[in-house]
């Protein structure tokens, strides 16, 4: 009668509680680990995400215009390797007519002026201006600039401004071979312990895969916003979440340096 | 050891929760006969839904709470054997129960007020709607405060000795009541009130649910308490047998104490502001309820059959023949028994998250809780009264044959009020409804379900007219001279208790740590959010 209840020779307090934790974490992993990863609509989400979506954390924001079944993935456009394909010349011509709204922003070829943020389309890969065309119609990618722009586009007239756009040259300064940035490791080895690719294994000239943009040169700040709205997962027009997963696992520290890197290349 | 004063005041909490209880059985059989095809539209739903607001927040809040204190009272002087400590505190707890009642129903009454007794945000009725409200929940506190200090003054002065188990059973009630009731407190002083009170034209409904699920389930299990009190301490010693095991029934009690709480949300499995992983968290737990519910079960049928065998049963079953079924107390339990079968089955299938997908918000949940708390619980609270009565008064109570009629209209009458419920439910007939259109094919169907329930309503307020018949000819009989009450004797006696189960703290600290766990994101989150409160909807005018 005397024994001391809160101890853990008190075999009541060991066993009720043990038997209390041990309900509590058998129904929690059921709750939050296995059944959201049954659901076949969230069977690609990461463990993180599947625990969140359970627990009721607010999802990103969903375009209230986007028919269900397509707002289950990340993006309408289907990518494959013909769209990496040589532009059709008729395309390019009326592709420069279409631009010429654009110019505000992107500049009058595709080079964003300096003091601007938006991105400079002039040398991106065709399948890359079109796919995010796409997204922004579809309210995949939100951007209440470009969605409202996107809206009237047809499929064709984005064909057409992807292809004006993939010919003209981004203007340069010229630079001192002394004064390119060392790259930084992230770049060129990624980080494999923690599950992130090397950047250049995709966004490279050289790489030419389809609907993958080029990063030298865009300023600054867009790509740091760029790769903070994939991080908190804002954007999530990327297929197979393959630049959330990265962003993911990258700190501000790491960010910085990556936006510094590539908008002085 | 019954002291008059103590029984004055327990007669009080009786008299005035049943009075509550049937002027809220009219206000059902009425509502019952409006909205079926025997009567005509009465033109008005806001006139329905004042009736529900008064027949719920009497039922829900005034009569099981006067119960369950004026029980608690009797408990402490019965069982302790010790003079009630705190007398002037448990009449001010009282006249503040009665004080709310009457603060909050005045508003109801004039139909300022009609938001349910679940009071449903956005919708906003009279301040002192839900001032009524605070008082009374404030009332019931100082009787948890009055519950733990008689224990702990009757522990001070038997060292070493187990409580009795009507006393421990009795304070795990008021427990469990004192952190239930948090959640609908908070609810309404931070969210509700501001707005009721002007300051604020918006209101956080996704919150106030669940805050309002922190209490919605577990209340039932307050409400459960004297019912369970009945089924250990009164039913094995009224009908000659003795209580199975002593200990199995503490392990009940603080059971409820641990799994009564952390199981709300299943009242929200259909609201979008929780996660569905807190969902399923929540339904786990809701079935491991099941777990005290069954244990009691098992102990109190045993007990019974004890009974039975004791008085020349035998075989296998034998014995439920020689069970003295002349008994009132034997009849409630029965019955109560019964009707906790079909009441609980349908409760597996409300807290099986997909299933509940068929029957939520239907008359199916009306007549699941009628099942369980209009029929299992209150017709032991009959039970107590019966019981208790000669002692309270001094008379005798020997009206058996309508105790007996009493018992069984209300045991048929419930049965005849929540079958069709259950069945127009599957069908599809939401709750909450102040006029159905029986003239529309698609529910033409439903109406003979209605006018049957209303039958089954019009048996209970039979039966509920001849409890308050019985228990007032109790005031009048002649007096007699009673031996000492006593309480059920256990099969063995339990001498020595482990201190696990002679006290609460290890279960208070599983009751709390387990509602943190289980409601502790789903609130935070909740409370984080920007942007999530709406435009609250004023009932009866401008609140």
């Amino acid at each position: 009668m005397n024994e001391p209840l809160f101890s853990l020779k008190n075999r009541w307090f060991t066993m009720s509680i043990g038997a209390v934790v041990l309900i509590m974490l058998l129904a929690a992993a059921f709750a939050f680990l296995w059944l959201p990863r049954a659901h076949a609509r969230d069977a690609a989400a990461s463990i993180w995400e599947s625990i969140c979506s359970a627990a009721g954390v607010p999802a990103r924001y969903q375009n209230a215009a986007l028919p269900d079944e397509k707002a289950v993935y990340p993006s309408s456009v289907i990518i494959s390797s013909e769209m990496a394909g040589p532009v059709d010349t008729a395309s390019v011509g009326r592709g420069a007519t279409l631009a010429l709204q654009c110019s505000m922003c992107h500049g009058a070829r595709g080079t964003a002026s300096a003091g601007t943020d938006a991105p400079h389309l002039a040398g991106q890969p065709p399948s890359s201006t079109y796919k995010q065309l796409r997204d922004f119609k579809s309210g995949h990618r939100p951007s209440s600039v470009m969605q409202p722009l996107a809206t009237n586009l047809s499929d064709q007239d984005m064909h057409d401004l992807a292809a004006f756009y993939s010919l003209e040259t981004r203007e340069t300064l010229v630079q001192h071979a002394a004064l390119r940035p060392q790259t930084p490791r992230l770049v060129s080895n990624g980080s494999p312990m923690r599950n992130v690719g090397a950047c250049a294994s995709c966004h490279s000239p050289g790489v030419a895969r389809a609907a993958t943009p080029i990063l030298d040169g865009l300023p600054e700040a867009y790509l740091r916003e760029q790769l903070n709205a994939f991080k908190s997962g804002r954007r999530a027009n990327d297929i197979n979440q393959q630049m959330r997963n990265a962003a993911h696992q990258l700190s501000n520290d790491e960010i910085d340096i990556l936006a510094k890197y590539y908008a002085i290349r | 050891m019954f002291s008059n004063d103590t029984k004055r005041l327990v007669l009080f909490h009786f008299w005035i929760a049943f009075i509550a209880f049937f002027v809220a059985l009219i206000l059902g059989e009425w509502q019952m006969v409006v909205r079926s095809p025997l009567y005509d539209w009465i033109g008005s739903p806001e006139l329905y839904y004042r009736s529900v607001t008064a027949h719920g927040s009497a039922m829900g809040y005034v009569f099981p709470t006067l119960v369950a204190m004026g029980f608690g009272y009797a408990i402490v002087e019965l069982s302790l054997k010790q003079s009630l400590i705190g007398k002037r505190w448990a009449w001010a707890g009282f006249i503040l129960v009665v004080l709310g009642t009457v603060v909050a129903m005045v508003p109801v009454a004039m139909g300022r007020a009609s938001v349910l007794y679940t009071f449903y945000p956005p919708l906003i009725g009279h301040a002192a709607y839900y001032i009524g409200v605070v008082l009374v929940v404030v009332g019931s506190w100082i009787w948890v405060a009055l519950m733990s200090v008689n224990m702990r003054a009757w522990k001070k002065a038997h060292p070493g000795e187990a409580v009795p188990l009507p006393m421990f059973a009795n304070v795990a009630g008021a427990y469990l009541w004192a952190w239930t009731s948090v959640g609908a407190a908070v609810e309404i002083l931070f969210l509700i009130l501001p707005v009721a009170l002007g300051f604020k034209s918006t209101i956080d409904a996704g919150l106030s649910r669940v805050f309002f699920s922190w209490t919605l389930h577990a209340i039932v299990y307050f409400w459960l308490m004297p019912a369970y009190i009945a089924f250990y301490t009164l039913v094995p010693r009224a009908i000659g047998g003795r209580l199975y095991s002593d200990v199995m029934g503490r392990i009940s009690f603080v059971l409820f104490l641990v799994f009564s709480m952390p199981i709300g949300i299943h009242h929200l499995f259909q609201d979008p502001q929780v996660g569905a992983g807190v969902k399923f968290l929540h339904a786990v737990f809701t079935a491991m309820v099941s777990v005290p519910t069954l244990l009691t079960i098992f102990t109190i049928t045993a007990s019974v059959e004890i009974a039975g065998r004791l008085r020349g049963g035998t075989g296998a079953l034998g014995w439920v023949k020689k069970l003295p079924w002349h008994n009132p107390m034997m009849l409630a339990v029965a019955f109560s028994f019964i009707l906790l079968g079909f009441g609980g089955a349908g409760g597996l299938i409300n807290m099986s998250y997909q299933l509940d997908f068929a029957v939520h918000n239907t008359q199916w949940i009306t007549g699941h809780f009628h099942l369980i708390f209009a029929g299992a619980i209150v017709i032991m609270y009959f039970a107590v009264a019966y019981d208790l009565w000669p002692h309270l008064t001094g008379r005798t109570l020997a009206q058996g044959s309508m105790m007996k009629a009493q018992l069984w209209l209300w045991f048929v009458g419930m049965i005849i009020l929540t079958f069709p419920w259950h069945v127009v439910g599957v069908m599809g007939m939401p709750r909450r409804m102040a006029y159905f259109d029986y003239t529309n094919p698609e529910i033409a169907p439903q109406a003979i379900t209605v006018i049957i329930s209303a039958i089954g309503g019009l048996l209970l307020v039979i039966s509920g007219l001849l409890f308050v018949l019985v228990l007032l000819r109790g005031h009048r009989s002649r007096v007699i001279e009673l031996s000492e009450f006593h309480f059920s004797q256990p099969v063995h006696v339990a001498g020595r208790l482990p201190v696990a189960l002679n006290s609460f703290g290890l279960w208070l600290a599983l009751m709390i740590g387990l509602s943190i766990v289980n409601y502790g994101y789903p609130i935070s989150q909740l409370v984080g959010l920007k942007q999530t409160s709406v435009p609250a909807v004023p009932v009866g005018g401008a609140p």
